[in-house]
This record gives structure tokens, C-alpha cells and sequence, in this order.
């Protein structure tokens, strides 16, 4: 996207402009310079708007009742599903809305063999036994990886890893061994939570069909960050959480092809969910709703559809190029650094919106606690993603994540605040420069 | 920042009685699972009831300087002492930091400990300098010892 262009001073101050929590100040006053939208984005006042607007003016349990709210309740909720799903370029009835990306993946995962059982013959797809095999990487998330663990103990398949290379990529050369005959599912992220790598999903997706291979991502750092398109992906599924990409909390999406959801079982079981109901036995609705078991959180569904007709307005390209250019400049500043060892890609190759580094010396918890100071958030620690710290070797990172409010600025603010650890800590930096 | 006093960076760039010593009553491990803290911990009792007396305390811990330091400052004020004036220690050190900043601590209880008070101020780093000493409870319930002077250890404490 060579024309597409960071965003102007007017526009970056514009974007800020629509974010309340910016104009509030953190420790003893000093402005708030928020790098931790990789853990959860802030909410521009029309998403802020959207939510209360639904409770003001249409409350209703959706999917229930005659009455004028309930059918205008359940009119915005069905209108926000059709507009994320055509934000990820999906039908809507190919759209679960879930409490966050974690219940989504774990919706899949309960999907195999161990489910509430559905009458007839079960597809082969999703059932699951020894010598099974299900596939994941050394990167994932915890939300993309225990679900998986346990799927495997309960069903007796075995859990199978790719590794990840000295250079923050999936070590491909080892698929060969690993997607085979046995893979009944290849999860993996699409961008990195720690290293901001971006796999190549249609590849990857491609490769595990040629097995027979189900393919799950986790979109959850790449949805906000960059455009996703299911309809040229190649996944089997996607699951992304709404707080990230602008949204509400206590929403979540689950995108999966029309044909898989029909035949999968439901994950929850209860009300809303059913097409007939007897003392002995129930039969399901079609999907999305055999997935939505209960009142659905139709103000978080509503508040999401805002935070993406919001995004999109702003384009979703400007915002890759934007952020591309953030990640650009504080890889610089760091590189600056010889005390700073970054993880993930080079400078210069595609990365989704998060730098993760180290302070040789320095726990993650104490740098994260010197910027802090300066009013710098960032997120400390393992990010969920324990086995791929063991791989880095460290015991915690320090991760910085953008958002569309950020600007050069903030960049700055990073490193200066940086630049105070050494001296409180009594690392010598003139001696790692000469070393 | 009030928060890294020169006390707390010294204990965490040469903690006192570090390394994992023989002999010992028990082990115990206990992870921070927010950052991936750990120390393992081994406590030696001698006597028995009134009498105990915590004869080592030995570790190896990775973590931030505030739990590094926190462990190093238990083994420095427990070492040599009665159990149960190591628990008063203990029961100090924890009111401090969980004052939110109300509690200056008493440094005829918890010697170094009072470098601390500044951490009850962040609510995210008590459970940090709390690591080593639930451990330390942990262990001595292990070893046999009767804690019940104590409210159970710190649910952040995870025993392997």
C-alpha cells in the first residue's frame, strides 16, 4: 500500500479528540500516553454513544417478546452482526457473537467429539480420538493453546507444536513433519501478541486443507491493525475479541464457514438456542443462534458494530500505515539502544502493531514500573504466551502496542522514559556500547 | 521514584543467603502468574512448638528486583529466629503492604522491610514483595509447623 500514508498532525489530533479517556491525566498529572491497546483498545465516544444509545432508547431482550422494543432490540442486534460480519468480509449468518475471542475459540474446541451430542451421525471433522493430532505453535496465545491441551486430554489425540525461529517467524521447515494425515486441526495466530510476527495464513491454511486439516486463527491482533478479508483468507475459522478493535468489552466474535457451523454442536445450551424443546429431548436452531445460548449482549454486539463502521470510516489501510510507521520509528529508537534487545521480526518486515523488548539486567515488572512513572502504559510480563517467553529466553517482556491515537509523540515519550532505566538500575551503559 | 530505594536495589542485585542449601524440612515453589515470578524455597526448623527455631532459609528466585529483594529481606530477618516471632515478622511485613500506603511499618519488626512500605502504594506489585514470604508460610506449614497464628497464605501462591 505505497500511497496509503500516516495520518496528518489535524488528523491524529482529531482521532485523539475522540477518545475521553485521553484527556485525563495519570500519576500526579502527567498525560496519559497509552501503549497497551494490544491488551485493550480505548473507546471513541461513538461506540461510548452507540452502547448507551441501545439502552436508552431500545432495551429488549433480543430474540424474545412482540413487543416494539423487543423487535427493534433485536433488529440492532441482527443489523450489527451483518455489519461485522461484512467488516471481516463474511455473510452474516456466518457471524457468533461470544463474550470475548477466548469463549470463540473455546466454542471450537468443545466443538469436537466431547460436545452436547446432536442427533444423527456425528461429522467425521469434528470428531477427535488417539492418534489424532491437533496442531498449534510455539507462539500462541494461552486463549489459541490450553483450549487445544485440553481438547487433547479429553479425547486422547496428541498436541503438536511448530517452533519458532531465532528470527520471531514460524520455523516452516519443520511442516513437513508436523501437518500430516493425523492433523485434524492447525490453530495458529495470525499476528503475534509478544513478537508482532505476521504468518502467512493463506499458506498456512492451504497447506493444512491439503491434509484435511481444520484451520482456527486468532485474528485478535491483526483485526484491529490491518484488513482481514475471510472471503480470501483461506481459514476454516477466525476469532477476534471486540475490546481490541475499539469495541465494548464482554464481546466477541467468532466468524466460521456456513457448512462447519451447521454441522457443529453447540457449545453453551439453554434458551435462545432452541428450535423445539421437550421434557425428554431438545432439537437446535440454525446457527449463528444455536451458539448463543441465553440474552445475548446485544449493547456490547452494538457497540461494536459503532467501533467498526468507526474504524472503517477512518480506513483500515491509513491505520495499518499509520501504526507500520509508529512500529517503524521505535524499532529506530530502540535499535539505538544496545541495552534494549527487541524479539520478533527485523526492522523492515511486516509486523502488526506491538514491539516487545527486553532490558538486559532489568526485570519487565521494573521497566514497565519506571515508565509508568512517567505516565508511559505498557504492558509487563509474559502476555499470555508462557511457552513462547521460555523460547526467548526471557522470563517477561516489556510490550509496547499502538492504536490509532498514537503518534510520533508517544513514541518519544517511550524512549525518554526508557532512557531513565539504566541510571536507576545501575546498568552501565558506555560498557555495553564498548562490548 | 520513592518506590526502588537504595535498600530494595541492593537486596535485589545481591540477595542475602541466596542458593538452595541442604538440609532442609521443605521445598516449596510459588509463581507469580501474572509475570512469571518464581522462587523456590527451603526452610530448616529446628525444635519444636514454642521452641522452633527457623534455622535456614534458602532460595532461588527469578523475578523483579521487588520480589528478589523481598526474599532477600525474609531471609535476612528470619534466619536465627523463633517461628513465631518469624510469623509476627511476617504478619508485619504483610499489613504493610497491603495498607495501600496507610502503614509506614515498624523497622524493629521488619528491618529492612521498611523500604517496602512504598510498594503498598501499587497494588499490582504487593503480590511481587509478598512472593517469598507466602512461600515461606507455605513451607513452614509443610515442615510441620503450626501457621494458624497467620490468615491463610496469599492466594496468588501456587505450591507445585
Amino acid at each position: 500500500m505505497p500511497d496509503v500514508q500516516p495520518f496528518t498532525d489535524r488528523e491524529l489530533a482529531a482521532l485523539r479528540g475522540e477518545f475521553p479517556i485521553l484527556a485525563r491525566s495519570v500519576r500526579d498529572g502527567r498525560p496519559l500516553v497509552y501503549l497497551d491497546s494490544g491488551a485493550t483498545s480505548h473507546k471513541p465516544t461513538a461506540v461510548l454513544d452507540a452502547e448507551r444509545a441501545f439502552y436508552e432508547q431500545h432495551n429488549a431482550a433480543v430474540h424474545r417478546g412482540a413487543h416494539q422494543l423487543a423487535e427493534e432490540a433485536t433488529d440492532e442486534f441482527e443489523s450489527a452482526r451483518a455489519t461485522v460480519a461484512g467488516f471481516v468480509g463474511a455473510p452474516a449468518d456466518e457471524v457468533v457473537f461470544t463474550k470475548n475471542a477466548t469463549e470463540a475459540l473455546n466454542l471450537v474446541a468443545y466443538a469436537f467429539s466431547n460436545a452436547a451430542p446432536t442427533d444423527g451421525p456425528k461429522d467425521e471433522r469434528f470428531v477427535l480420538a488417539p492418534g489424532d493430532e491437533v496442531l498449534v505453535t510455539e507462539m500462541e496465545h494461552h486463549a489459541n493453546l490450553v483450549p487445544w491441551q485440553e481438547l487433547c486430554r479429553r479425547t486422547g489425540a496428541t498436541l503438536r507444536w511448530v517452533p519458532v525461529a531465532g528470527d520471531g517467524s514460524l520455523d516452516l521447515s519443520t511442516l513437513p513433519d508436523l501437518l500430516t494425515e493425523r492433523t485434524k486441526v492447525f490453530a495458529f495466530t495470525h499476528v503475534s501478541n509478544v513478537l508482532g510476527t505476521v504468518n502467512p495464513v493463506t499458506e498456512l491454511a492451504q497447506r493444512a486443507h491439503a491434509v484435511g486439516a481444520l484451520v482456527v486463527v486468532d485474528a485478535c491482533q491483526s483485526v484491529p491493525h490491518l484488513s482481514v478479508d475471510v472471503s480470501t483468507l483461506g481459514a476454516d475459522f477466525i476469532a477476534f475479541s471486540g475490546h481490541k478493535v475499539y469495541g465494548p468489552m464482554g464481546v466477541g466474535v467468532l466468524w466460521g464457514r456456513a457448512e462447519l457451523l451447521e454441522v457443529m454442536p453447540p457449545f453453551l445450551t439453554g434458551g435462545s438456542m432452541i428450535e423445539l424443546v421437550t421434557m425428554e429431548r431438545s432439537t437446535y436452531a440454525p446457527a449463528p443462534q444455536k451458539f448463543e445460548a441465553g440474552v445475548p449482549n446485544a449493547a456490547q454486539a452494538v457497540g461494536l458494530a459503532a467501533a467498526v463502521r468507526w474504524v472503517e470510516a477512518i480506513g483500515i489501510d491509513r491505520i495499518h500505515a499509520h501504526e507500520a510507521a509508529l512500529v517503524d520509528a521505535l524499532l529506530a529508537g530502540l535499535a539505538e539502544r544496545p541495552w534494549v534487545r527487541v524479539v520478533g521480526p527485523p526492522r523492515g518486515v511486516d509486523r502488526g502493531g506491538a514491539v516487545a523488548f527486553v532490558v538486559d539486567g532489568v526485570h519487565a515488572h521494573d521497566v514497565g514500573q519506571v515508565l509508568d512513572d512517567a505516565g508511559v502504559a505498557v504492558r509487563v510480563g509474559h502476555h499470555c504466551a508462557w511457552p513462547l517467553h521460555r523460547v526467548l529466553d526471557a522470563a517477561a517482556t516489556t510490550r509496547a502496542s499502538f492504536g490509532v491515537h498514537n503518534g510520533l509523540d508517544d513514541v518519544q515519550s517511550l524512549l525518554d522514559a526508557l532512557d531513565r532505566v539504566p541510571a536507576i538500575f545501575g546498568i552501565d551503559v558506555d560498557e555495553r556500547r564498548a562490548g | 521514584m520513592d518506590l526502588y530505594q537504595e535498600l530494595i536495589l541492593d537486596h535485589s542485585k545481591r540477595p542475602h543467603h541466596a542458593g538452595l542449601r541442604e538440609p532442609f524440612d521443605a521445598e516449596v515453589h510459588h509463581i507469580n502468574p501474572t509475570c512469571g515470578d518464581e522462587v523456590t524455597l527451603r526452610v530448616d526448623v529446628t525444635g519444636t512448638g514454642p521452641d522452633a527455631v527457623v534455622t535456614d532459609i534458602s532460595y532461588a528466585a527469578q523475578g523483579c528486583s521487588i520480589s528478589v529483594a523481598s526474599t532477600s529481606v525474609l531471609a535476612e530477618e528470619v534466619i536465627g529466629h523463633p517461628v513465631d516471632e518469624a510469623l509476627e515478622t511476617f504478619e508485619a511485613m504483610r499489613t504493610m503492604l497491603t495498607s495501600k500506603g496507610q502503614v509506614a511499618g515498624d523497622e524493629d519488626v521488619i528491618g529492612d522491610g521498611v523500604a517496602f512500605a512504598g510498594v503498598s502504594k501499587y497494588p499490582a506489585r504487593v503480590k511481587c514483595a509478598l512472593l517469598g514470604w507466602t512461600a515461606f508460610t507455605d513451607a513452614l506449614a509443610r515442615a510441620g509447623v503450626d501457621i494458624s497464628s497467620t490468615s491463610s497464605p496469599s492466594p496468588q501462591g501456587v505450591s507445585s
